[in-house]
């Protein structure tokens, strides 16, 4: 924080940049001012006032954007009690948005930035109208603070694991969630007779239609997981008939029907590593995110274990292992979640007037040997420490140093 | 507390006593013509009926060979022949009739080795009707064997010998403080399990610590519900064992009467005693941990390894001296309040002060990589100043595991005379972009990434998997 008011101006000079919007900028500068870049480029006049990071022999890329987890609402998963992210009890929890049960003191935040990950989707869990995820950075005091757009998305669960909301088939899974938009529709047009209580029974409480209605009015995306084929296609089936804005998620089986993905224009957020077989997707496979991309979808990449979201880079690198290029799987952790959740105005590569989320790396952001020299989330040069550096400092020389 | 003490300290003067008295009468030589009748005791126990694939003999040309056995050859050379690594070195004479593989921009290692699998246990898909890994209905059951679940069909088999997996521990779950024997077994396609026991490997008895237990019958009556409780169980458990074994060693010695009655429970846990089954200790916590080598001082084993072990790094000087390996990952933690402490280090620092140090996988999915697992380990411990070789991080998913499961003269290192278990890599499998190409099980190119006819599919798969291309 001192340094952030003493300075607020600093350049990271002479690295290799990843604009991402753009090629590769050998010895350039990244230029942020008041916590926003002010200019990149090789030839950048640097103010005399700034503090400069010298990059030289380093790759200067975006902030990563992990779609995958639940940062900020799990602190220890078998400790219920310290878990936010499900709405209990409820299958169409539209109206939960995940905001507040955000804890910016959470351990995991420091443990993932320090690894490069800047900013992060927080999404519920749970049902089958699983409620609103949010995209937090993953820095600062407060949830406002974090806070980066509020909903980003309203999350749909049509796999396997839905299917108890549906009677315990994808039938009624599926008959389940037409019936909620039905209502939502019919709720939208008659509210006058639903405060007067002159309907019959909706499918959802009034507060849960009334969020479905930027879903429907096509402003705010739906999140929908669907792995096996089918559902695919029935999610597409579906948010067709309403006039939906998709994002698929998981789509293990997706490979199979790519192209109509990409024909559909619907992103989706995979799990590079995915590849053990169950009933609800027999086809997963490593390549499925090479094979999306090489059809033209827009591919986000993910890693759904919260406490591991620093491992996207890993699954980025697995990725490319596995047929994206690495320009498309750099892309697909930066500038393409941004653009999937609304937010590439300001997130997502390194361009004039965006947010100062920069990651210096000693050299491939993917390779296990690469090390983090310095993560920048809004400007602000943020200590590489965090609850496993203390304990590392700790017990580094046995016995430890209490 | 007291009592299990009074029992114990009371059995081992009785075993003293019985020792010396035993002396004196020898059996009559007409008794000992007389052959007991065999009973179950002293019939095969579900032996290994491993029989070594025919392979013609394979040179590995012009690689990088990482040993883990000290060195690194570049632009070495490796012949496996009937089984076996022949040779190796910068000039290897092949026969005639040698198999040349064009190692170019390659690496070779040996086969990695998973301390800590559930395949064939908990096999994909992963519904109840494969879920064959714990025997919780009783917080002690040494007496289940995880051969007896295992299922040679599952379809993660062939995933995890595309990851360069050669030889497995399939260890029962830690739903029980003391789970069952383990399977140690080469993992290549077999119709059997007894196909792919590791032959002369010994057996694993797979013990819990800490939550699992406490979770699962903490509610039952009976319990344990707590960590002392626990404690409890496993010496109740090894006391009884303990006058089981004095019982048979009298009898075995004497062959005066009728042998006692068999005990499959603590005849399993006898061998541990005796120390010809090595236990496997799920283990959190480093308190707990060094609750578990006094238990295993009580009562005279040795725990070959941890598992899990996300505190290791606290008492890795403990673990030293013990000479007790710890089996862990690289990075998980925080999944339950006894893996909050987990640090990326945590192998290092093992290494570090002298204990042996073991990436496992735990997980049909990490499995597939140990490699960069191991990398992630081996270059958070060079960040953090601890100067860990490649050799010895490669040690920590080959030579180390193998010395967990007994196996240190057969496998786990590239060495003239050890089994041809063997993994080429497209290139540093220390790099995140480095796969498996050719995995070589005791000579058998059982998995080859660029041959269709090398792909090992399990029954599960056929036309139920699609693959890109199948037309159906």
């Amino acid at each position: 924080m001192i340094a952030f008011l003493l300075s607020q101006t600093i350049a990271i000079t002479g690295g290799t940049v990843f604009p991402v919007s753009g090629p590769k900028i050998e010895n350039a500068t990244v230029l942020i001012r008041d916590g926003k870049i002010a200019a990149v480029g090789p030839t950048v006049a640097i103010p005399s006032d700034a503090s400069r990071i010298d990059a030289r022999g380093k790759w200067v890329t975006p902030g990563l954007i992990d779609g995958g987890g639940q940062l900020g609402l799990t602190e220890i998963g078998a400790v219920t009690s310290t878990n936010e992210g499900a709405f209990h009890g409820n299958d169409v929890a539209a109206s939960f948005n995940v905001a507040e049960g955000i804890n910016p003191a959470s351990n995991l935040v420091p443990v993932t930035r320090v690894e490069g990950i800047t900013t992060a989707l927080a999404a519920p869990a749970g049902g089958l109208i699983l409620g609103q995820a949010v995209i937090i950075d993953l820095d600062g005091p407060t949830i406002e603070a974090m806070l980066v757009k509020s909903p980003a998305a309203m999350v749909i669960n049509l796999s396997e694991g839905a299917k108890g909301a549906g009677g315990g088939s994808r039938a009624g899974v599926a008959a389940r969630l037409r019936r909620v938009l039905n209502d939502a529709l019919e709720y939208s047009r008659r509210k006058t007779d639903y405060t007067r209580a002159q309907m019959q029974a909706l499918a959802a409480p009034g507060a849960d239609l009334e969020a479905l209605l930027p879903v429907l009015r096509g402003e705010l995306p739906v999140v929908v997981m669907a792995n096996r084929r089918s559902d695919i296609e029935t999610a597409v089936r579906i948010t067709r008939e309403y006039k939906l804005k998709l994002i698929l998620a998981g789509a293990q089986e997706g490979w199979m029907v790519a192209p109509a993905i990409a024909a559909a224009g619907v992103p989706v957020l995979v799990q590079p590593l995915d590849n053990i077989p169950s009933y609800d997707a027999l086809g997963v496979r490593y390549e499925n995110a090479a094979a999306l991309a090489r059809a033209g979808v827009k591919v986000v990449l993910l890693e759904t274990d919260s406490h591991n979201s620093r491992n996207l880079r890993q699954q980025a690198g697995n990725a490319v292992s596995y047929g994206m290029t690495w320009d498309q799987a750099l892309r697909a952790v930066t500038l393409t979640p941004a653009e999937v959740f609304g937010v590439a105005d300001r997130y997502g590569s390194l361009e004039v007037g965006k947010v100062a989320n920069v990651v210096v790396w000693s050299g491939d952001p993917f390779e296990f040997g690469t090390s983090v020299e310095r993560v920048l989330i809004r400007g602000r040069d943020i200590p590489l420490r965090s609850r496993q550096t203390e304990l590392l400092d700790r017990y580094r020389t046995l016995p430890p140093k209490y | 507390m007291t009592r299990f003490c009074v029992i114990t300290l009371l059995s081992a003067a009785c075993a003293t006593a019985g020792a010396t008295s035993t002396q004196t009468p020898p059996p009559t030589p007409a008794q000992a013509k007389v052959a007991p009748e065999t009973t179950s005791v002293d019939r095969p126990q579900y032996p290994s009926t491993y029989r070594r694939h025919p392979n013609p003999a394979v040179l590995i040309r012009n690689a990088t060979i990482m040993t883990a056995a000290g060195r690194e050859i570049p632009s070495g050379s490796i012949l496996l022949q009937d089984g076996k690594i022949v040779a190796m070195g910068t000039t290897v004479t092949a026969p005639a009739d040698a198999v040349v593989v064009d190692g170019t921009g390659k690496y070779v290692t040996p086969g990695l080795i998973d301390t800590h699998s559930h395949l064939g246990v908990y096999s994909a898909p992963g519904t109840f009707a494969e879920s064959d890994g714990n025997e919780a209905t009783t917080p002690v059951t040494a007496e289940v064997w995880a051969e007896h679940s295992f299922w040679p069909q599952d379809p993660q088999i062939p995933l995890a010998i595309a990851g360069g997996i050669t030889t497995i521990q399939a260890l029962p779950g830690s739903a029980n403080l003391i789970g069952g024997r383990s399977a140690v077994l080469k993992l290549i396609p077999a119709r059997t399990v007894q196909e792919m026991k590791f032959p002369g490997a010994p057996y694993g008895l797979k013990m819990a610590c800490g939550e699992n237990p406490k979770r699962v019958y903490g509610g039952r009556p009976g319990g344990p519900s707590t960590r002392m409780g626990n404690l409890a169980g496993y010496r109740a458990a090894f006391s009884e064992a303990e006058n089981y074994r004095q019982r048979w060693d009298k009898w075995n010695r004497d062959h005066q009467g009728e042998p006692p009655q068999r005990n499959l429970r603590n005849e399993t846990l006898t061998e541990v005693l005796r120390g010809k089954i090595y236990v496997q200790n799920h283990c959190y916590r480093a308190d707990e941990m060094v609750q578990m080598l006094d238990l295993a001082r009580e009562f005279g084993f040795r725990i070959r390894s941890f598992h899990h072990a996300v505190e290791a790094y606290k008492i890795a000087d403990y673990l030293a001296r013990a000479g007790t390996a710890v089996s862990i990952w690289a990075d998980w933690w925080g999944f339950k309040e006894e893996a909050m402490d987990g640090i990326h280090e945590n192998a290092a620092l093992v290494e570090q002060a002298g204990a042996r140090a073991v990436i496992h996988s735990d997980s049909p999915s990490g499995i597939q990589r140990l490699n960069q697992e191991a990398a992630k380990a081996m270059y958070a411990g060079q960040r953090a100043g601890i100067p860990i070789t490649r050799d010895q991080a490669l040690r920590w998913i080959t030579a180390n595991p193998a010395w967990v499961l007994g196996l240190d003269s057969l496998v786990g290192t590239l060495e003239p005379g050890k089994l041809a278990d063997v993994v080429v890599w497209s290139g540093d499998p220390f790099s995140v972009y480095a796969k498996a190409v050719q995995v070589y099980n005791d000579g058998w190119l059982v998995y080859d990434r660029y041959d269709p006819a090398r792909q090992p599919h399990t029954d599960f798969e056929l036309w139920q998997v699609p693959t890109p291309g199948s037309d159906r």
